[in-house]
């Protein structure tokens, strides 16, 4: 049972918290990290406390859970941490989501002195940094339950065990249910200390590790889940933007009568980069934006980019220009003396093009104002509940207590979710209009006023010293976006090079960018063992070997690598037209190798993938099922990028519209099988998300090069450029 | 004033004939399970059933469907025991949830003309509808146990 509602939680915390029956276990952050205590003692604290577990007498556990659900199962994967070592009964547990406070439900991150918290779910986050707080607080709940029921039978704490959701007296047979004890307990003062040496060991593990079906899935089949653009309020008008064909143009004026006059036309809202169109309904929406006829101010800086004739001819000019503006990411050893002694350097640039998230869900939000125009309430779906809420009141000139906030299922996130300029939209126009308002944004919007993932050219250098060993590595990134380009750039993970320079040169143009699924591992990755294997070929080895040999590996990636060659049944000759490719993959603690199987139509230029395995260390690995899924929606992900997505702005504007010239994969281009294989691991999990694409790429270039003897340098591999590739 | 039948009941919807279905579906009628994806033909995310015909709603003027027979996923069953929402649940095929009412509503139209389809004949009829998420090789195995299963 799942009770995530449609219009706000309908238990509100305030509630949670005043319920009467039950045991509630209040949760609070403090400098140390988030503590559990009791209700009492968090109503009479001068700080915000919310709550995080009930029991209630008919032996339902409701936890809530602040794992925001953009498809990747965090909503259930986060609490069952929890669950496990409470010993809950997973049939009887509820979930409902945490409200947008991170300050009480964010997880802690601690860096250097630096304590903050979130409730961003970017970069893998959900289960990787929840674990450890959710494990606590289950082994917490749990202890007060034998301590009360070892109270009540007046016998030792020790002497006590735990069912799924019942507590057990072995000698004399006794047992209570924890609905049972939560009508006597009392939640302590102080909670009780648990140590890690307390927490289950992995072979009592009930839930973690065994598949446990993801919450959310029944009423993804039916149609009831509840998106954001679901939502319907009483007199809810319906509005949508139009922002400038130059990215962050200004509006400066527009055929106002006109389209007022339409049908349904009921307001006209001017936006800093944009002019929003309210109507009655959505259709009179769609016909007044088609005559909306905006002339936008000059002077946008995107104005007159050509992103191709960038990627091709400036990025190159900055890449060898000594005063270009720089950063240095990564540094290690001699890298000027590695290269004056090594016996053979090898070179090559790598390009790839712009990114655009084409989440299924075109982003929308609800907004209403209360009649005094002092309280606005959000209906949307977000990655980062915390930061949204606080953008949103930031942009109202509100405190946040002012904003009321409802999460929702999110039709695809991929790093689009994490920053809410819609919703933003949606709320002004709102303000403006006085009334409720459904902002929605078309597939083109959306798209011409993406943000991205930017485009990049990637200039590396290595050197092999007089034993044939990797001794000397640089690499730079061009482009914009500062560390969207350089996330990945550092290889240190999997191969230790005693001599490296990593930089990134940027510039800008003026187009939004933005996180896309693992941001900048999947170009750079491409990059870097992109030129991996072409050493190896060139040393005239197996790229498996070549890096066993010449690389100083990490035992973890050596691990990967030897599980992936397993699996995939390297050495295996494969049928005709067939061929292999291999790269690493790499991100948010992660490590994997991967290996996909290739075939391609010579005739049309078309690349086909057929198998993929890929062998993953993730730590503990809480949901198996569901972090395989996660990889399999990675790899299809990456895939879609490798193959087909490519952005491109000429004149300052985005050329593509919709699924037509921005093509994504589709199941006849899916691969036919796809293994997911896990280390068996007792680690800290680390995260899942995106560790399925990031590899993709090389492994794709790389088994081209395997099939055909030529390299494939510039991502998007679409059919133009294998068919130029073949000719070179 | 348009007429017809939405899940077996009579509905009158008040919009002009150009309005696209989906917009009726949606937000007049308040069903909400048929998703906007592209509004261009291009995603499937909107598909229903026309008179047992799957079609995309986004690209469907209303005045197309006087008097015909409109199923959309509240209608594919009361329970969610449809053969193929069972296969969906059993395959654990969802991941953000947004395309799958229309792939559930394309592969019933597939199941209804051939119950035994191969993996070539699922991959042709399903070719239309986009799932961002990538869930496609699940979909496939979804639709082959439905078939199974009955
Ligand atoms: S919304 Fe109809 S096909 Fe995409
Ligand atoms: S499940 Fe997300 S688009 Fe298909």
């Amino acid at each position: 049972m799942t009770r995530i509602e449609n219009d706000a939680s309908k238990i509100t915390r305030r509630e949670f918290l005043a319920s009467t029956t039950g045991l509630t276990f209040a949760m609070a952050f403090a400098p140390a990290g988030m503590f559990l205590m009791s209700e009492a003692k968090a109503k009479a604290a001068g700080y915000e406390i919310g709550a995080w577990v009930r029991i209630e007498p008919d032996n339902t556990v409701t936890i809530l859970t602040p794992g925001a659900e953009m498809g990747q199962g965090s909503m259930t994967g986060v609490p069952v941490a929890l669950a496990e070592e409470l010993d809950a009964d997973w049939d009887k547990v509820v979930l409902e989501w945490a409200p947008a406070d991170p300050k009480t439900y964010g997880y802690t991150r601690k860096r250097g002195e630096r304590i903050s918290q979130s409730m961003a779910i970017v970069g893998s986050r959900a289960v990787m940094m929840y674990y450890e707080d959710m494990r606590e607080a289950g082994a917490q709940v749990r202890k007060v339950l034998l301590q009360a029921a070892a109270k009540k039978w007046n016998v030792a704490p020790a002497e006590l065990r735990t069912e799924p959701n019942v507590v057990v007296h072995p000698a004399s047979g006794r047992r209570l249910t924890y609905g049972q004890i939560a009508t006597f307990a009392e939640v302590p003062a102080e909670m009780p200390a648990v140590s890690t040496a307390e927490y289950k060991d992995k072979s009592q593990f009930r839930l973690i590790g065994k598949p446990i079906p993801r919450r959310d899935i029944p009423e993804k089949v039916n149609g009831t889940a509840k998106y954001s653009i679901d939502v319907q309020l009483p007199g809810m008008v319906y509005a949508s933007t139009v922002h400038g064909p130059v990215q962050l143009a200004e509006p400066e004026s527009w055929n106002d009568d006109t389209v007022r006059k339409m049908k349904g036309v009921i307001d006209i809202v001017k936006l800093e980069h944009g002019v929003a169109v309210i109507a009655d309904t959505f259709e009179h929406v769609l016909a007044a934006r088609k005559v909306l006829a905006v002339s936008w101010a000059a002077g946008a800086t995107a104005e007159g980019y050509d992103s191709e004739q960038a990627l091709e001819t400036a990025y190159p000019e900055i890449a060898v220009d000594q005063n270009a503006n720089n950063t240095t990411v990564g540094e290690a050893g001699d890298v000027d003396a590695a290269f004056a002694n090594a016996t053979k350097v090898y070179k090559a640039d790598f390009r790839s093009d712009y990114g655009y998230h084409a989440q299924m869900e075109p982003l929308n939000a609800v907004a209403r104002f209360n009649a005094a125009g002092d309280q606005v309430e959000i209906w949307e779906g977000t990655q980062a509940p915390g930061r949204s809420r606080q953008r949103i009141a930031q942009a109202l000139g509100f405190g946040l207590s002012q904003v009321i906030h409802h999460q929702h299922y999110m039709g695809g996130g991929f790093g689009r979710r994490s920053i809410n300029d819609y919703t933003i939209e949606a709320a002004l126009i709102a303000r403006a209009l006085k009334r409720p308002v459904k902002m929605i944004w078309t597939r083109e919007e959306d798209l011409a006023y993406g943000m991205f993932r930017p485009q990049a050219l990637q200039c590396l250098e290595a050197a092999l010293d007089g034993d044939g060993k990797l001794s000397g590595w640089r690499h730079c990134v061009v482009g914009d976006g500062g560390n969207l380009l350089y996330g990945g750039i550092k290889l240190n993970k999997y191969y230790d090079v005693p001599n490296q320079f990593i930089e990134q040169r940027g510039t800008s143009h003026g187009i939004r960018l933005k996180h896309w699924r693992a941001v900048a591992h999947p170009f750079n990755l491409f990059a870097i063992e992109g030129l991996m294997d072409e050493m190896a070929e060139k040393e005239g080895m197996d790229p498996f070997e070549f890096r066993r040999q010449r690389v100083a590996m990490t035992p973890k990636a050596r691990e990967v690598f030897d599980a992936v060659e397993k699996m995939s049944d390297w050495p295996t000759k494969r049928p005709a037209g067939r061929a292999l490719g291999l790269s690493v993959s790499e991100r948010s603690g992660s490590l994997g190798a991967g290996v996909v199987e290739i075939s391609l139509d010579q005739q049309t230029g078309k690349i086909r993938v057929h198998k993929v395995w890929v062998a993953i260390d993730g730590g503990t690995i809480v949901q198996p099922e569901m972090a395989r899924h996660n990889v399999e929606s990675g790899i299809i992900y990456g895939l879609s990028s490798v193959l087909k997505e490519r952005a491109t702005m000429k004149d300052g504007k985005v050329r593509q519209s919709n699924f037509h010239d921005y093509e994504v994969l589709r199941m006849s281009e899916a691969p036919e099988e796809i293994h997911v294989e896990f280390l068996d691991r007792l680690t800290k999990p680390t995260g899942l998300g995106e560790i399925g694409n990031p590899f993709i790429t090389a492994a794709v270039a790389n088994a081209f090069h395997a099939l055909t003897g030529k390299r494939l340098y510039h991502m998007p591999f679409t059919p133009q450029r294998v068919i130029q590739a073949l000719k070179a | 004033m348009v007429s017809f039948y939405i899940n077996g009941k009579q509905a009158s919807v008040n919009a002009e004939p150009a309005t696209p279905l989906l917009w009726a579906i949606r937000e007049h009628l308040k069903l909400t399970g048929t998703k906007f994806g592209c509004g261009a033909g291009l995603c499937g995310a909107c598909t229903v059933h026309v008179n047992g015909k799957a079609v995309k709603s986004c690209l469907t003027p209303l005045s197309s469907i006087a008097g015909k027979l409109v199923n959309t996923i509240e209608g594919l069953s009361e329970d969610s025991s449809h053969p193929l929402q069972k296969a969906w649940v059993a395959e654990q095929v969802v991941q953000c949830g947004y395309c799958q009412s229309g792939q559930i509503m394309k592969a019933a139209e597939l199941l209804k003309q051939n119950p035994n389809p191969s993996r070539d004949q699922i991959v042709a009829h399903m070719n239309g509808n986009i799932c961002r998420c990538g869930t496609y090789t699940r979909i496939i195995a979804a639709i082959q146990r439905a078939a199974r299963e009955g």
